[in-house]
């Protein structure tokens, strides 16, 4: 062991750093690299704004339920029941507004509590019974799955009032069309102006950052990574950006999406809640001799997982203009996955917001780059399944080597 | 018997940026116990792990002569195919196995994979009562006590015909009388020629079995001494270990004692899994400002039990008794009361019950007070810097930076973390429970002055220590523990080891 009692330096080389954090670098590597081979071999099909829509309508909702299950993950355990009360609360939801004729603005907060109502369920058990969550959420999920085929007696309802599809199914006017100059290529402003503007608030934020950093002596990324980093950023992000606004602009649930990918990133990086989650999964025992409500946490945490499974099924719901029994089956391990792709440890304790999310979209586009292709499911699955192995053995081999 | 059985020269192991090893000499004669010493760090593991194989052939510079042979050994099985079998500071057992089981895991004897189970039976008795168990083979581990595990171990060992047995740390948790049973055994082991490596913290140990003492520092041999041909004392192997003379262990200290802070009173609890069975009875103590209380006892007598079930009924069931701070009676029935009450527990075993181990230092330092630089719930990340550095500063915990991994930190290094970690929650009262167990006579020096800094800003210390030189060595009041009962409390000037262990003996004839 190096004995080093200087002081801490700020910047690491960029050796070490590229090693402390090759897993990030090499996932968001792996995103791209997964993005330009199906641009290519699906003859620039990817890239197509109306794909790009879809591809997001087709994922969000996983993402959605990754950052529920990420904290999950972090604190040690596992929900196999989301794609059950997906289907649960989306066949509610369709009761409530196709049956009863209730307004949208009372079924969907009414639709969350339900979820986190489910997931309290699951939570007792695991947090004050000591359950395992694996065994509880196993039987969560034939419960809901039954509960969903009961009060859906068996069938399909549909279709949903228009208002309430938008949620899934709408865009976001474009409320700058008056100041358009390009009108014949760019049909939705908005969206690429919004873009440009978070990216170039995400490089004023970032630079302040790096300033404060310094002032308070806290460790710094290499200078020469921050900007490349911040480059392939802006770029992407406004490429993207640009392709959905000569389409329809963006879709109101990547606007959910991102909202809550950035609450949930916050969560995780800068709140107690979230410290305590990551040192619970870490180390049960010693969180809870420091004080930590350790039953509570993970109560918390399945009340969450619910509350944000019912709102992917409303979105599911939505988007398919119908609520059916077999909504959402299989969900849960595409979420599952996701989080272990993006590098959650299955022992709990490790893995960050952004690789879940990272993660989902790698599922994402190799469903979407598959399916364009013209792969059937059996091959698309066997694919998955190795990309979820490689994965986790290159956090293993990178464990060992380290 | 003159033979030298294993010689290592010139043993250099690099890790990428430490040199673990640096020309490392260590030259074992036939039938001798061979003590390893050295602070934490120092290499000895290390070396021996060299020796077994972990680190395979190549991956080091230097030769191993085993046998009068140059040995390049890649895997642990071919160190152990020649005799050479290491046993762990933890135990390599399967806890829900039986003892035959784990004797003979991985080495069973069968035919065609079908298991012999008489022959495997009978041959472990044989092995059993070589290392004195008297314990049925079906057994299972679970069921027998730490020492008795510890001898399963040397009975798996003597099972793959041991020639050199190399024990890591063998006697780090257990009481005293499994420990004399354990060197006992060893004796009788050399008796019969076999050898032993034993790397050890404890030095009174380490005299009383040694024919030969290696000291490493640094990743270094310093020297070898030989015990038969000069009388070494304790202080002269300290004296190696640190590279300079220790004159006193424990650092002075003037005690300033005020009023009572902590007072418990007849304290009963009964014991966490046996519901029915009282496992504490009527304890009472009390701590008083700038005073360091200890508690001594044997193990099982219910010290550690005491602190726990104290701080926010972290163990047992049916906890009844009062508990006053300044002379008024606080709540301490959840840890975050007992925390509020100005209580601090840092526990005997820092890596299962202290540390987060994958969480930096930082974090770990913040963990039970994160509020303290938070605002509604939102961490400020700069004044959460900005307190571990100055703990890691006041505390002199080294490492790279308060980013590092607590994993990655030596055992010294870590408990400086706990301590960090107990001190920012500003406790007026802290129980420190084996607060130098496992780590190194420098660290230990550096914890005790910590202990004497703490005392000294008028908060109360309550020790529980069961090394009796510690306790006599660094509290003003002792009292002694034996069964779930305070036995005795004895003034700084009535303590001894003599006086602790006679109230030991005295209460036990009572009952």
């Amino acid at each position: 062991m190096v004995a080093e009692t200087s002081a801490a330096k700020t910047t690491p080389s960029i050796g070490v750093y590229l090693r402390n954090n090759i897993r990030e670098y090499g996932l968001l590597v792996a995103l791209v690299v997964i993005m330009l081979f199906f641009q290519v071999v699906t003859n620039g099909v990817l890239f197509k704004p109306v794909n790009i829509t879809n591809l997001i309508l087709q994922n969000s909702f996983i993402v959605i339920m990754a950052l529920g299950m990420l904290l999950i993950i972090v604190a040690g355990h596992i929900d196999l029941s989301v794609g059950s009360i997906v289907a649960f609360t989306g066949g509610i939801s369709a009761i409530m507004l196709v049956k009863w004729n209730l307004h949208y603005a009372v079924v969907v907060p009414l639709c969350l509590i339900l979820g986190g109502m489910v997931g309290a369920a699951q939570g007792y058990w695991v947090a004050y019974q000591k359950i395992p969550s694996f065994i509880v959420t196993l039987a969560g999920m034939l419960v809901f799955r039954g509960l969903t085929y009961l009060v859906l007696q068996n069938r399909p309802i549909g279709p949903f009032p228009k208002d309430f599809q938008v949620l899934s199914t709408g865009f976001v006017p474009d409320f700058l069309a008056f100041l358009n100059p390009a009108p014949g290529t760019i049909t939705n402003l908005a969206a690429l102006v919004v873009v440009v503007a978070l990216v170039a608030l995400a490089i004023y934020y970032g630079i302040k950052g790096r300033r404060t950093n310094v002032l308070h002596g806290t460790e710094n990324e290499p200078l020469a990574f921050f900007i490349l980093q911040m480059a392939v950023i802006a770029v992407v992000a406004i490429f993207l950006g640009f392709q959905l606004s000569t389409y329809k602009g963006f879709p109101n649930v990547l606007v959910v999406m991102g909202l809550l990918i950035a609450l949930y990133t916050f969560v995780t990086t800068r709140s107690t809640i979230g410290r305590r989650i990551y040192a619970m999964g870490g180390n049960e025992k010693a969180a809870k001799l420091s004080g930590i409500n350790t039953e509570r946490l993970t109560f918390y945490t399945f009340v969450n997982m619910g509350v944000l499974a019912a709102l992917a099924g409303m979105i599911i719901a939505a988007r398919l203009n119908s609520a059916t029994p077999k909504a959402g089956v299989g969900f849960e391990l595409d979420v599952i996955a996701a989080c272990f792709i993006g590098g959650a440890s299955a022992s709990g304790g490790v893995g960050k917001m952004t690789g879940a999310v990272i993660g989902a979209f790698i599922m994402g586009v190799m469903n979407n780059g598959m399916s364009i292709m013209g792969l059937g499911i059996d091959y698309q699955q066997l694919v998955k399944g190795l990309v979820l192995l490689a994965a986790v053995f290159f956090d293993v081999y990178n464990k060992n080597k380290g | 018997m003159d033979n030298i059985i294993l010689e290592m020269r010139g043993i250099t192991k690099t890790f990428p940026g430490v040199k673990a090893l640096d020309d490392v000499n260590l030259k074992v004669r036939e039938g001798e116990i061979h003590a390893l010493v050295g602070e934490n760090g120092a290499g000895k593991s290390t070396l021996m792990k060299v020796l077994s194989g972990v680190y395979p052939a190549g991956s080091y510079d230097g030769e191993i002569h085993y046998d009068g042979e140059v040995r390049n050994f890649s895997t642990i099985s071919d160190s152990e195919h020649l005799g050479i079998i290491i046993i762990h500071q933890e135990l390599a057992l399967v806890p829900l196995l039986s003892i035959a089981e784990n004797i003979f895991l991985g080495n069973e004897i069968a035919e065609k994979g079908v298991i012999d189970w008489p022959q495997t039976f009978s041959r472990t008795r044989e092995l059993l009562g070589k290392v004195g168990l008297k314990e049925p083979p079906t057994t299972r581990i679970t069921d027998i006590g730490i020492g008795k595990q510890q001898l399963v171990e040397i009975a798996k060992a003597l099972s793959k015909k041991v020639r050199l047995l190399i024990l890591d740390e063998p006697t780090a948790s257990l009481n005293e009388t499994d420990s004399d049973a354990l060197l006992k055994l060893l004796m009788e082991f050399r008796k019969q020629g076999m050898t032993s490596i034993i790397i050890s913290h404890k030095l009174n140990e380490i005299k009383t079995v040694a024919d030969k003492i290696t000291i490493l520092r640094d990743g270094g041999t310093v020297e070898t001494l030989d015990c038969h041909n000069e009388d070494i004392g304790e202080d002269r192997i300290i004296k190696g270990m640190v590279g300079r003379d220790m004159e006193d262990r424990y650092p002075a200290r003037e005690p300033k004692i005020g009023e009572t802070l902590l007072e418990v009173k007849n304290w009963n609890v009964y014991h966490q899994h046996h519901r029915d069975r009282q496992f504490l009875y009527d304890v009472n103590f009390t701590v008083r400002a700038g005073e360091v209380v200890g508690i001594a006892g044997l193990m099982g007598a219910g010290r550690t039990e005491t602190a726990m079930s104290l701080f926010g009924k972290s163990w047992g069931h049916r906890i009844s008794g009062d508990v006053f701070m300044h002379g008024k009676r606080v709540d301490v029935s959840t840890i975050p009361r007992a925390i509020a009450a100005g209580l601090a527990y840092v526990t005997e075993d820092r890596k299962h019950l202290g540390l987060v181990l994958n969480n930096n230092i930082m974090h770990n330092t913040t963990l039970a007070n994160l509020d303290a630089v938070a605002s509604s719930g939102v961490i400020d990340t700069h004044a959460e810097a900005k307190v571990a550095t100055d703990y890691r500063s006041k505390l002199r915990i080294r490492s790279h930076s308060i980013y590092q991994e607590a994993v990655n930190l030596s055992g010294g290094n870590q408990q400086k973390v706990v301590l960090s970690k107990w001190l920012f929650t500003s406790p007026e009262v802290l129980i420190l429970d084996e607060p130098t167990r496992g780590i190194d006579v420098g660290a230990k020096y550096e914890i005790y002055t910590i202990i004497n800094q703490l005392a000294a800003e008028g908060k109360g210390i309550l020790m529980i220590s069961s090394e009796m030189p510690e306790l006599l060595g660094t509290c003003d009041r002792i009292y002694v523990m034996n069964e779930g009962r305070i036995v005795a409390e004895l003034s700084r000037s009535e303590a001894s080891q003599e006086s602790i262990m006679r109230a030991i003996m005295r209460s036990g004839e009572k009952h």
